[in-house]
């Protein structure tokens, strides 16, 4: 394991904690012994080159990969020091504890208001039509997207432009109240402006949830995020706090990485 | 020279030319540095319009020769002794026709006898004449073609033209086919019609064609019971069956069946759509209509007939299954894997994500496959004229015997009736509504999937 100085001494515990994580999908290691803290109220970045396995650590952290039937997963990974791999885990109950956003927006084929509204009804959060009103029109203001589309709550989803839709999306993940939430490369399909917008989000959403997301671009880690981790051939080679790794690499992988030496 | 003789010969200089001119381009482009046709090109080109103006002349000169060879021996002395036109001469000259060709070896009238050698001379002097013909088309297309052979004539663009003529031709045919049969559906109609009023045809509620009334045809030639009895089995029957049973097996062979089950559940099901409908059709009548009469029983229904329309139906939806299955299948295979993902990261069940996210977004897909389905139901016929009835009652209940559009068509047409009664048309009638009411479905199945389509692209 790979020791990490604590950003501060009056740190809470983690919120969630993985310990020797591995994935294999088949015969294939995709991940190997990866441990990591995600912590209350802060951002953590995922870099490293493609392939690097940082979209699959990324998945286990919700169970996303038990719907590849391929995949199997080892180690120890903890929400609020509970297993979620226990077997009593309720993987539903996990997956509205902690949302994701993923690469491409993947806005419903309903309108703006069902697909807020999907969460908050499968889990039976709101009770009553006004209730869920609320929830609706909170989560689309969170997600900064409230005053854009409050006039076309009924317009469908999908034609939004793509910003819209990955702010949608992310609208979506907080509407079921989540305490973490995990990206999955969310500007990648975006354009800068757009991606500004989602950088902005995420400043703001940072107070109220621990945040892990995963980004093929340096300077956008190195704007959101206070912790970030590198990865490279599935292992995790450094991890720290943000500035520490943008300016003082303690690996040498790392500096060449940083440094678009390779990736 | 016989037909297929000439053929052989046609086919044989075709060769020939091929041969010579590829033989010649070989020899020219030894010299020539750079040609815009491979040698292959000039034999074909050659060889192409040796073949191909015979081939026309005889199939235009085989739709006149019967007529000009008739002509011949009307115009022999023998002939004279002929009955005027009718019945009885059209006899004679067809046995002294098969007397001369040499396909019969005696006659029931003399007189086809004494005819038989005209006939069989006439035969030979015309299949002479086109023989000449079509030899002479040969040689000269052929010359023709091989004076072209030169360095520079560009014979790969002349052939890759021919070919595709060919193609254009044989899609064309299927087309030309299909106006064909709509063109003699609407002629025997517009006959049925000029007897039976539209309106008693298709609001009429009595049907029974074995007793048409000279006077008031139209009374007993009311279609209703038979429209009714055809939506009833196809599309409210058989799609009980089939779009349940369809959409389940879809959704478990994309959901839920790891890739090894869906490997042999899927061709298996798929093998339920290669069964011959005639087998279906004996299993309607005697396994499930006797099982489904007695069950009428049970009910407390006495009279339950034994072709009832819900052993028709049963039978039909399960032919249908198979159809349905793999177009909800294909739809719900076009959404795309990321919604199902977006709704799992919620903390969606996987049945939640198919009820309230997958099942919504591949709806059209799904309603344009069971529209098409619906289509190929009541287009079906081997079942119902195996298990439905052939009486015509406008009934709902599911244990009386019902009849479709389909069995009574074949019913109108295995009788003896002369083919200019309002009994033998009305089968047209029916063909002609049984193909608009099909074709509408088919236009806004396609239509609907074609949208549907083109939101996911």
């Amino acid at each position: 394991m790979i020791a990490s100085p604590s950003p501060t001494a009056t740190m809470p515990p983690p919120k969630m904690t993985a310990r020797d994580v591995c994935v294999a999908y088949g015969d294939k290691t995709a991940i190997d012994h990866v441990s990591i803290d995600i912590e209350q109220d802060r951002v953590i970045a995922f870099i490293g080159p493609s392939g690097c396995g940082k979209s699959t650590f990324l998945r286990t952290l919700n169970r996303m990969n038990d719907t590849i039937a391929s995949a199997r997963v080892a180690g120890d990974i903890r929400l609020d020091g509970q297993d979620i791999y226990a077997p009593e885990m309720d993987v539903v109950q996990l997956r509205a504890r902690v949302g994701m956003v993923f690469q491409k927006p993947n806005p419903f084929p309903k309108s703006i208001y069902e697909n807020v509204a999907y969460g908050p009804r499968i889990h039976g959060l709101a009770r009553g039509k006004a209730e869920l009103e609320a929830t609706v029109e909170r989560s689309l203001t969170r997600a900064g997207l409230w005053n854009e589309v409050k006039d076309r709550l009924s317009d469908s989803g999908t034609a939004l432009s793509g910003g819209q839709q990955q702010r949608l999306c992310i609208a979506r993940a907080i509407a079921v109240d989540p305490e973490v939430i995990l990206m999955d490369e969310p500007c990648s399909a975006l354009d800068p402006i757009a991606t500004a917008k989602i950088e902005e989000l995420i400043h703001e959403l940072r107070g109220r949830y621990a945040i892990a997301i995963v980004t093929h671009n340096m300077q956008q880690a190195a704007r959101v995020s206070q912790r970030t981790a590198f990865f490279h051939l599935g292992t995790l080679v450094e991890y720290g706090a943000t500035s520490d790794i943008f300016t003082n690499p303690r690996q040498e992988r790392t500096k060449d990485y940083i440094t678009g030496r390779y990736g | 020279m016989k037909p297929l003789a000439l053929l052989f010969v046609v086919a044989g200089l075709a060769l020939i030319g091929w041969l010579t001119a590829r033989a010649r381009a070989n020899h020219f482009l030894r010299t020539a540095t750079r040609s815009s046709s491979l040698p292959g090109h000039h034999g074909w080109y050659v060889a192409l319009w040796t073949l191909i103006p015979p081939l026309i002349f005889l199939a235009l000169w085989s739709t006149v020769a019967p007529a000009l060879v008739t002509d011949a021996v009307l115009a022999t002395p023998a002939a004279a002794a002929l009955p005027p036109q009718g019945f009885a001469r059209a006899t004679i000259l067809s046995e002294a026709r098969a007397l001369g060709a040499g396909r019969a070896y005696g006659a029931f009238h003399a007189l086809a006898e004494t005819l038989a050698p005209a006939y069989a001379a006439a035969q030979t002097r015309f299949d002479w004449i086109a023989t000449a013909l079509a030899l002479a088309l040969a040689f000269a297309g052929g010359a023709f073609a091989f004076v072209r052979v030169r360095p520079g004539f560009a014979a790969r663009t002349r052939v890759e033209r021919i070919v595709m003529g060919a193609l254009l031709a044989a899609s064309l045919i299927a087309i030309l086919t299909t106006i064909g049969i709509v063109a003699s559906l609407l002629y025997e109609s517009a006959r049925f019609f000029a007897i039976v009023p539209l309106t008693d045809f298709l609001f009429g509620t009595h049907w029974s064609p074995q007793v048409v009334d000279p006077r008031d045809p139209g009374a007993s030639l009311g279609a209703l019971p038979l429209f009714w009895g055809t939506f009833f089995i196809g599309a409210v029957i058989a799609m009980a069956v089939a779009i349940p049973f369809g959409l389940m097996s879809a959704i478990y062979l994309t959901q839920y069946a790891r890739p090894a089950t869906r490997r042999w559940i899927k061709p298996m099901l798929e093998m339920l759509a290669g069964v011959p409908t005639v087998v279906y059709g004996y299993f309607a009548a005697l396994t499930v209509a006797p099982a489904v009469r007695s069950l009428g029983v049970t009910l407390g229904i006495p009279w339950a007939s034994s072709e009832s329309a819900l052993a028709a139906g049963l039978v039909m939806g399960v032919m249908i299954i198979p159809f349905v299955s793999s177009m909800a299948d294909d739809s719900l295979a076009a959404v795309p894997g990321t919604m199902r993902d977006g709704s799992l990261a919620l903390g969606a069940t996987v049945s939640e994500t198919i009820r309230k996210v997958l099942l919504p977004a591949a709806l059209p897909g799904v309603v344009g496959g069971i529209l098409l389905a619906i289509s190929r139901a009541i287009g079906e016929t081997m079942i119902v004229v195996m298990a439905a009835s052939g009486v015509a009652t406008l009934t709902a209940n599911p244990f009386a015997s019902a009849t479709t559009v389909t069995r009574q068509i074949v019913d109108l047409l295995t009788g003896e009736a002369a083919f200019d009664s309002a009994k033998t048309l009305a089968a047209f009638a029916l063909g002609l509504t049984l193909f608009v009411v099909t074709l509408l479905l088919n236009i806004v199945a396609l239509s609907v999937v074609k949208t549907y389509r083109e939101a996911y692209e």
